[in-house]
């Protein structure tokens, strides 16, 4: 197996992941787009690990899932609070700082 | 003659290398599909479900490159926490949602320029940086073991620092999300 193979898939869902940040209007949706880009994060990371053979991309690809987890949880709530006072978690109705 | 036909013959190890890589190619196919309907479906909960195939895929390629504890993690806390999390986040922000008339802002054909751009110079880097190095097909299972004692030995800090992170992490998305 190339080490590429991995490198690129990882690229392609990682700028999958950047097209879905940029154009969705749902909230929830931008923040199950950032996973994409995490875990194409940690394909490279881990592809890394198994082209070196040393362990550390794979402790930091432990690292990620943990931030991911408290990523979802803070952005889903920062979702939350914003549903609650606008009555919807849509990007574009949300422009109270825009200026 | 001969001893170069062997030497080539035990270098190949050529049926093992084939299941990797038509393994690799179905899981990749899947993958990148399910990641394309998550973010163009205009049902939120179908896109959880694709976005449940992508997370599994990276499951899957993980154990095709020996890292079988961190699969299992993948599959536990993504597919099994991050995935519920999700669903909870759209059972209880979606119905003003629904009738809406596109899930794409007015900027997505910039946005898919931007990604296309992006693809294009990260594939062009990644040709021109590493071309045809391979992943060395020796490539054992990795021992736990031996992955618990560097996470305990030379990243204990880093550790404890994420544990934090994930207390605060909790403490604050109780403070933002509670009704005062």
């Amino acid at each position: 197996m190339f080490l590429n193979q991995f490198l690129m898939l990882a690229a392609a869902l990682f700028c999958i992941g950047v097209y879905g940040v940029i154009a969705r209007k749902n909230g929830v949706m931008v923040l199950m787009s950032i996973e994409l880009i995490l875990n194409a994060v940690n394909i490279n990371l881990v592809a890394f690990s198994a082209m070196t053979g040393a362990l550390s991309g794979q402790v930091f690809a432990l690292f990620v899932i943990a931030v991911a987890a408290a990523e979802v949880g803070v952005g889903l709530a920062i979702v939350l609070a914003i549903f609650r006072n606008y009555r919807t978690v849509d990007l574009d109705q949300v422009d109270l700082m825009k200026g | 003659m001969i001893a170069a036909v062997l030497a080539a013959a035990q270098n190949a190890d050529a049926p093992i290398l084939v299941a990797q890589n038509v393994a690799f190619g179905i899981i990749a196919v899947l993958m990148l599909v399910s990641a394309v309907r998550v973010v163009t479906a205009a049902n939120v909960v179908h896109a959880a479900a694709f976005l449940v195939v992508v997370l599994a895929g990276a499951a899957a390629l993980f154990i095709l490159l020996g890292a079988e504890f961190v699969a299992i993690t993948q599959v536990l806390v993504y597919i099994g926490a991050i995935v519920v999390l999700f669903l909870f986040g759209i059972m209880l922000t979606r119905a003003p949602m629904e009738g809406t008339e596109s899930v794409s802002r007015d900027n997505w054909a910039l946005a898919g320029l931007s990604g296309f751009v992006l693809l294009a110079l990260l594939g062009y880097t990644l040709w021109d940086g590493f071309g045809r190095d391979k992943i060395p097909s020796t490539l054992e299972p990795t021992d736990t073991g031996a992955l618990s004692d560097v996470i305990f030995g030379q990243y204990l800090v880093p550790f404890e620092v994420v544990s934090l992170l994930l207390l605060a992490a909790l403490v604050g998305a109780i403070v933002i999300a509670r009704r005062d």
